[in-house]
């Protein structure tokens, strides 16, 4: 994403874990995810929504990708890659990934 | 109702009480007229039927929120509903056993204020030897697992301070450090002539902090709020009267900003007496500053007039002595010399001392 910071690589094999400040809810008035930080929330498209829910630490990047990858099985695996990538970046971006930038 | 009022954060001022005595409380003056009115139950209520609103962020903050003894159990209620729970403290009283058994009650966040970056010039706005004390409790904080917010209040005795702010935030490891300036309503407005600063102590202080901001992005959230006094326009003030936030007072009079309720003429209603969700629809007092109908000039015709709302219906008050005015920190107001004159004022030094928060109800000026 290039929302201001500089170019950030993230690793396939690196299990992204969200901050401990971040927490997921659903949101009955829009059906949608919110993801929940001081102050702030974030509203999650469907696929933010299962790439945020699989940031648990347990999953590689890959392991990610592949999930979506499968359940989203109607793209291409590499536009499913770009949204998880961009959308990790977006989340270190804002401080909601844990460990270093 | 539309979405366009859909309240997204409930502040739930649990007391007014607080050891506390800092010159800029936005409290009311007269706060010592509002008792605690709410029990327990109350307030469970209250945070089921701001769920059922939609309002998914919770401030617990005061006066001190740790004065309840019921904090623990309105913690508990709070992630029954699954609200992201924030406690907005000064630290004190507390201990280290109470805030462990905070986090796995389902405690999302910790807010601690200073006042400064030493003990002498923090604990001198505070009225209250407090400073040691703070950063312990900040310490705890993150060793028991929570994320820190840090909270500064600006004003002219340590907006030169930014940099050691940043370096002391750093070192308690803190995970959002907010530097907001002074909101001059309230206390803070009875002691505006100590606390304004000038606009060259502004800009540097502003320089600072977006040197940090962009230093530590992804790793420290830093916000800088400049103060309306200083801006071309006035703020979204609570992103616009009865839209995205939810007040209660200690008594149980449902707002829509801390000092809504000092307002003359308005009617604001109990969490007693009706259903939050009634008194969020129809209430006269919410209703008020609704929409764009009560907007005079040069709001009425301005092509800002969905960014901010007018501005702040307090300040047009306490500055004007009319809440349907244009807010005078607009530059575009009849009134704006207002503004004016009080930035003047802050060029010379200030000629008295502070007026400590005192649960008296005070003359105001």
């Amino acid at each position: 994403m290039g929302t201001g910071g500089r170019p950030r690589v993230i690793a396939l094999d690196s299990r992204p874990r969200l901050a401990a400040k971040a927490r997921i809810r659903f949101d009955r008035k829009t059906a949608r995810y919110l993801l929940l930080y001081p102050e702030r929330g974030l509203v999650l498209n469907p696929t933010a929504a299962d790439i945020a829910t699989l940031c648990t630490g347990e999953h590689t990047v890959h392991a990610i990708v592949e999930r979506l990858a499968e359940k989203y099985a109607s793209q291409p695996r590499e536009q499913v890659e770009r949204e998880v990538m961009s959308f990790l970046a977006t989340l270190a971006e804002r401080g909601l990934m844990q460990g270093e930038p | 109702m539309s979405d366009e009022y859909r309240p997204y954060t409930l502040v739930a001022e649990l007391t007014y009480r607080c050891p506390l005595r800092c010159v800029y409380c936005s409290n009311p003056v007269d706060y010592g007229r509002h008792t605690d009115g709410l029990d327990t139950a109350d307030w469970l209520r209250v945070f089921r039927e701001a769920e059922e609103l939609g309002v998914v962020q919770l401030h617990l903050t005061g006066g001190e929120p740790l004065l309840r003894d019921d904090l623990e159990a309105l913690i508990e209620g709070a992630r029954a509903v699954d609200l992201y729970t924030n406690l907005i403290t000064s630290g004190i009283p507390l201990s280290r056993e109470r805030l462990a058994r905070l986090r796995p009650l389902g405690l999302d966040n910790v807010q601690v204020s200073i006042q400064d970056v030493a003990a002498p010039s923090s604990d001198r706005i505070a009225g209250l030897r407090a400073f040691e004390r703070k950063l312990e409790v900040a310490r705890w904080v993150k060793e028991l697992g929570f994320p820190l917010t840090l909270n500064v209040v600006l004003h002219r005795e340590n907006l030169g301070h930014i940099e050691e702010i940043v370096a002391l935030a750093e070192a308690l490891a803190a995970d959002r450090l907010e530097l907001a300036n002074t909101q001059y309503v309230g206390w803070a407005l009875v002691n505006r002539r100590a606390l304004l600063p000038t606009a060259a102590q502004l800009d540097e202080a502003r320089r600072a902090s977006a040197a940090a901001h962009a230093r530590l992005r992804g790793k420290m959230e830093v916000l800088f709020v400049m103060p309306d006094y200083y801006s071309e326009f006035p703020k979204a003030c609570m992103d616009g009267w009865g839209r995205r936030f939810l007040v209660v007072s200690p008594d149980g009079l449902v707002l829509p900003c801390h000092a809504a309720h000092t307002l003359p003429g308005l009617v604001f209603e109990n969490v007693k007496d009706r259903p939050l969700e009634a008194i969020w629809r129809d209430s006269p007092g919410f209703n008020a500053f609704r929409g764009e109908a009560w907007m005079p000039e040069p709001c009425k015709s301005c092509e800002r007039r969905a960014i901010d709302f007018g501005g702040c219906r307090c300040q047009a008050f306490y500055l004007t002595r009319n809440a349907a005015a244009t807010d005078p920190a607009c530059s575009l107001s009849p009134d704006h010399g207002l503004i004016e004159s009080a930035r003047q004022q802050a060029l010379s030094a200030p000629d008295g001392g502070f007026e400590y928060r005192t649960p008296r109800p005070a003359a105001r000026k």
